[in-house]
């Protein structure tokens, strides 16, 4: 595929927003006014993954990897790379730390340590060109499935992947689809959960971007597994770029008659719409989703009946989540075995996760599961920046939970996951550093569940509010010791009596975050202190000895609460001073502690 | 029939059929298991959480109104995890409730107020120094109806029956989370959403969150007015009901202590809706024998039930034409008490107070109509529901029970078997078919139409009259309208004469009748048994026809002349006209 000079440039999310496309034009104009030739294809891609450093444009052959790069850079990289064969040097990926030595793609730890099954073809492919996903077996795995196996075959090859939802449940893919399948009806339905809504969570965006047709091809073979021939793909409204993108691919698919009528010849039609959502969280939560296709206000249906007997329209339908269905194609291509073979016995398969916080290289990542979180975090993450302490990861977003220093080992799996108090969910990653106030995590993450709350039933509605509330107050320093125990009971009986997964999990951030750091908590009620100097109400500003005198927290400072002369320590007046954490962030020398162990050693 | 399971709750070994859920199963050895939002056939939707319980093996806790028994499950009501997840639900429920109980239009039928008995359920979530108070959100615009998010419960139960009852859908959830609110679409009133004022949301709440609107105090008003004769008209269904409320069973009559208590209230004048019944079969039977006899509109409409009449204007105005021109006998007795009955008091017509009792919350808006008076006043003041009717009873201390029942004595009070039936569903019909066969048969004929009456939704008989096959059809219920105009639409055959009441079971039925709660919606069909009253009063009256009230022959003889006369169109008729809603403003 790669004899000729390919230049990718990455068209995530991110490194749209650093101006992909210009900087694919601007290729394009180099090398034409260097006459270079036709030979030079520019394609812009899906995401590569290193979001925290675009934009990236990878060079084949070579596997040069660019990063944050300019419009500027644009000239001297083809004049001497593209024209001359000679990369340059001071522009190529050089990772976050040890930035003295480039390296080539695969050499990057960040890659290296993943293996891409869902994100197979994103940053590779230009999925604007059903023809690049076929050149890489796009749609033979459907091919292979309608010629010549029969749906029960299907099902069962499903169940022997061992495959589960990604989309946080993690409930075995096979057995779902045989349930749809066993359902009598004429009609059934195939819906692709693309409502993405966790904060931080871009994991199915960028399957959705970078490679849609893997989706499509993927609920055909649903479709044909279950006995349906319509399916929807339900996206939230936010994500215009997928949404164009699923469109261009769903008609390039229809063209070649991969979708429609008569499939392979094999006599299986299927065909494929897209919904748009409104982006509300909850419609996340399948029988939301099926209200809100159906026109209705989305809200969650009690459980049972299971969209499998009763889902859209009334009838039965198989709902899975963006990357579950990115992982079926290979699936069919290379056999279950080898999937098995990647992952955890329970487990098997990869995970993709979204990793941000604090931490060196935000962005997209797969790997296989049983990775650790040590893995994720300190080798492809690159650690946490600022040399600052590792506090806590939260996964699952607002339903999950955070997981602390002593678990870091713990190979990451669906159901080690739930035994640590937090879940899968869809893959969102949030690493805390000593900086972050975990009684102010948990309060985030509640306001979210509490906006994103549909109203239905009470314990989500006004349980998770007066929570909220709770937390409000123990961060502005007017929390009680009995309002921890309210918390902690309201956090149980909302989990155990809440209609839908987004009630049930909501509790989750509070209940870990009480359960691994309660002291803080306690720091907050009783002692009226925020230790990680975040609440700024519990927190009150000091300058240590290490104090280089730079002035800089005096000139940040926006009520002049600081005060000395150039070179020598500085003080804060805490009288005036509005705990807004300005003089904190411009030291150079992290000289200005919160810290009560600080303050503690001042005050003698 | 399902199959037999075994199960056991709370230790007791039992056996259910396969399709029971644990609630029905709990119900039928005695265990009632709380629950708010649970309606049955109506909402099903699992969303007020108050009835879970612990299923041995299971995680967390399940809502037994929706979880259906299996063989060998073990089932406990009465946990700790279970009596705290229900106890902290209904506080958090309470957190944002606005007590005012002395005052509220369910003082002696809520629901909720029950359960928090039940459970002993402290207030700490109302404290708002701690927690932020839900803003209140009211609708309280219209002449008929108030809702009220400060007593709402969010059980969603007013949605279903909006939807499923009324065939509307004109309540839903507004906002989200902690927000949320019941309400008409797009932060609209609802008089200007398409409500028809059936109240089947009223009946449905479990609280005062959705009431009539609360007119007592006019009446009490009135009452301290010396320079006013307040006369009182009754609906033919109150003496059908009125007595739950003060404890009686379900299909008792109390027409004499009814009337009684009227009079120890102070009123001074009281009449019966029955009189105007009877007068309404004389003017619209006329009317319909005169459309049969000249070609006029056919099927021609009843116009007695004002949900009805919202229904039409609303969603069917190409159909007024069809529609009766004849007031409701509300409207009718109203007229009447301004004109001639005041005449007779030697009262002027301001000087009168008219005060009219129904089941039905649509009255109130009817009464309003500016078409509805004349000279300024209006003909009838007040409409008040038979629930606010006990409450100004139960409030003044008088002691229903043990009232002596006595006769109406105001001069507009005589009525047949014919007046009383109207009150229940196919009842109109049955009536104006005792009058006009006999009319235009010019012989007497049967009582009894025996295939309209009962409770199915759309009713049809062919009678043969005078040498015509008379299609008619009986239709009540919102969603049965919807259902019935549809086939109009669709159908070749000719109907002449349709009934329609806006309330599924007719007045019996009404949005202004005394509260049935949840658990007793499932136990009995309140139709049946409150339309029963009235036909037993039918068969035990002495004239059983209209046309033979004596009281009736005399005002058509000293004043309304003939049925349809000039005077009868002045004061009994009226017009109807096209409505809008949802109108979007700039």
């Amino acid at each position: 595929m790669l004899d000729k000079m390919h230049i990718l440039i990455c068209g995530g999310p991110e490194c749209r927003n650093s101006k992909s496309k210009q900087i694919r034009d601007k290729f394009n104009e180099e090398i034409k006014r260097l006459n270079l030739g036709d030979d030079i294809k520019t394609i812009l891609t899906g995401c590569f993954g290193l979001c925290a450093l675009g934009p990236h444009v990878l060079i084949y052959p070579g596997e040069k990897l660019y990063s944050g790069i300019t419009l500027d850079d644009i000239p001297e990289i083809v004049e001497q790379h593209i024209a001359k064969g000679k990369p340059v040097e001071r522009l190529l990926f050089k990772g976050v730390f040890d930035r003295t030595k480039f390296k080539n793609r695969s050499e990057l730890t960040f890659f290296a340590k993943q293996e891409r099954v869902a994100l197979r073809n994103c940053g590779i492919i230009n999925p604007l060109e059903i023809n690049e996903y076929i050149a890489r077996d796009g749609y033979e795995a459907l091919g292979t499935v309608v010629t010549t196996l029969t749906p029960q075959e299907t099902i069962d090859e499903m169940k022997k992947s061992g495959l589960r939802g990604r989309g946080g449940g993690g409930f075995p893919t096979g057995l779902k689809w045989e349930f749809a399948s066993k359902s009598v009806s004429d009609q059934k339905y195939v819906i692709c959960n693309a409502d993405e809504g966790d904060p931080g969570a871009f994991m199915d965006r960028a399957v959705l971007e970078g490679d849609p047709h893997s989706v499509l091809e993927a609920m055909a073979i649903c479709g044909y597994a279950i006995g349906a021939n319509t399916g929807y793909i339900y996206i939230r409204a936010e994500y215009p770029v997928a949404v164009e993108r699923l469109q261009i691919a769903i008609d390039q698919a229809r063209e070649l008659e991969l979708l429609g009528k008569n499939i392979f010849n094999s006599g299986f039609d299927f065909d494929i719409e897209i919904r748009l959502g409104a982006g509300a969280f909850v419609c996340g939560e399948e029988t939301a989703l099926i209200a809100s296709i159906e026109g209705e206000r989305g809200m969650p249906r009690k459980k049972p009946p299971y969209p499998a007997v009763k889902g859209l329209f009334g009838q039965p339908t198989n709902v899975n989540n963006v990357e579950t269905f990115a992982n079926v194609p290979p699936i069919f291509l290379k056999g279950s075995d080898w999937f098995k073979s990647i992952g955890t016995e329970k487990s098997p398969g990869t995970k993709v996760f979204a990793l941000g916080g604090k931490i060196a290289n935000t962005g997209l990542l797969e790997v296989p599961m049983g990775t650790t979180l040590r893995e994720v975090i300190y080798e492809i993450g690159g650690g946490i920046p600022n040399k600052r302490k590792f506090k806590a990861a939260q996964t699952g977003g607002p339903s999950g939970g955070c997981i602390t220093e002593e678990s870091l080992d713990t190979p990451i799996d669906f159901d080690n996951l739930v035994k640590l108090g937090s879940m899968m969910g869809s893959g969102g990653m949030i690493v805390m550093d000593e900086d972050n106030c975990m009684v102010d995590v948990a309060r985030f993450y509640l306001e979210f569940t509490v906006e994103e709350s549909c109203g239905k039933c009470t314990p989500c509605r006004e349980g998770t509010k007066r929570m909220l509330d709770i937390l409000n107050r123990i961060c502005e320093g007017n929390g009680t010791l009995e309002d921890l125990d309210v918390l902690e009971r309201l956090a149980n009986m909302i989990k155990d009596s809440s209609l839908c997964g987004l009630g049930q999990t909501a509790p989750n951030p509070v209940l870990s975050t009480l359960k691994h750091f309660r002291d803080e908590y306690e720091a907050h009620v009783i002692d009226k202190v925020c230790p990680a100097g975040v609440c700024s109400n519990l927190t009150k500003y000091l300058v240590l000895d290490n104090c280089i005198g730079c002035t800089k927290c005096a000139r940040n400072c926006p009520v002049d609460a600081i005060t000395g002369k150039v070179k020598e320590k500085h003080y804060i007046n805490t009288d005036i001073c509005i705990s807004c954490g300005a003089c904190k962030a411009a030291c150079p020398v992290n000289a200005i502690s919160t810290k009560p162990e600080d303050w503690e050693a001042y005050n003698g | 029939m399902a199959n037999l399971v075994n199960l056991t709750i709370d230790g007791k070994k039992i056996s259910v059929p396969s399709d029971y859920t644990i609630m029905k199963a709990a119900d039928s050895i005695g265990i009632s298991i709380p629950r708010l939002c649970f309606l049955e056939g109506i909402h099903e939707e699992s969303n007020c959480r108050v009835c879970v319980v612990k299923v041995e093996g299971q995680n967390g806790l399940k809502t037994s109104c929706s979880t259906k028994v299996t063989e060998g499950m073990i089932v406990n009501t009465d946990t700790k995890e279970v009596f705290e997840a229900v106890s902290f639900n209904l506080e958090l429920l309470a957190g944002n409730h606005k007590f005012e109980c002395w005052k509220c239009s369910r003082e002696n039928s809520c629901e909720f107020l029950d359960l928090l008995r039940r459970f002993n359920v402290d207030n700490d979530f109302s404290d708002n120094k701690k927690f932020d108070i839900k803003e209140i959100v009211r609708n309280e615009t219209s002449d008929a109806m108030v809702l009220d998010s400060s007593k709402c419960v969010l059980c969603g139960r007013c949605v279903s029956a909006c939807e499923k009852l009324s065939g509307l859908g004109i309540l839903n959830f507004s906002n989200r989370g902690s927000k949320t609110y019941i309400g008409p679409a797009q932060f609209h009133n609802l008089e200007d959403a398409g409500c028809i004022y059936c109240g089947k949301c009223i009946q449905a709440c479990p609280t005062g969150a959705i009431r009539e609107k609360d007119e007592i105090k006019v009446l009490e008003r009135a009452l301290r007015d010396k320079s006013k004769t307040i006369v009182v008209q009754v609906a033919p269904s109150i003496r059908a009901a009125l007595g739950e409320e003060f404890g009686y069973k379900i299909g008792t009559n109390v027409e004499g202590q009814m009337f009684a208590a009227l009079k120890e209230l102070g009123i001074h004048e009281i009449m019966d809706t029955n009189f105007t019944a009877d007068l309404t079969i004389l003017e619209e039977g006329t009317e319909f024998i005169s459309r049969v006899q000249n070609g006029g509109v056919l099927p021609m409409f009843t116009s007695c039930s004002p949900g009805w009449i919202n229904y039409l204007e609303l969603y069917y105005p190409d159909y007024i034409s069809n529609l009766s021109s004849c007031k409701s006998p509300q409207q009718m007795a109203g007229a009447l008490i301004k004109t001639y009955y005041a005449k007779k008091l030697n009262k002027k017509p301001e000087d009168i107070f008219s005060l009219s009792i129904m089941p039905c919350v649509a009255k109130k808006a009817e009464a309003n109509r500016p078409e509805m008076g004349r000279d300024g006043y209006r003909d009838v003041d007040l409409v008040l529901t038979t629930r606010e009717l006990a409450r100004i009873i139960r409030h003044r201390g008088i002691p229903f029970r043990e009232l002596d029942p006595i006769k109406p004595y105001g001069d507009l009070a005589q009525y047949t078997g014919a007046a009383t039936i109207f009150g229940a569903t196919g009842g109109v019909m049955e009536a104006a078919l005792r009058t006009v066969t006999e009319i235009l048969e010019g012989h007497s004929t049967p009582v009894e139409f025996n295939e309209i009456r009962g409770l199915d939704n759309i009713k049809e008989a062919t009678y043969r009259v005078a040498g015509i096959d008379v299609n008619v059809a009986v239709v009540h219920g919102g969603a049965a309208i919807k259902e019935f105009m549809n086939r109009l639409k669709t159908t070749d055959k000719q109907y002449h004469f349709v009934e329609f009441m806006g309330c599924t079971g007719g007045c019996i039925n009404g949005g202004g009748q005394p509260i049935v709660s949840a658990i007793n919606q499932e136990k009995y069909d309140v139709r049946k048994l409150r339309s029963k009253v009235l036909y037993n009063i039918d068969q035990n009256t002495e004239f059983r026809k209209s046309h033979e009230n004596p009281a009736v022959k005399a005002i058509y003889k000293d004043f309304l002349e003939k049925p349809n006369s000039h005077k009868a169109h002045e004061l009994l008729h009226t017009h109807y006209n096209k409505r809008s809603f949802y109108d979007v403003k700039f």
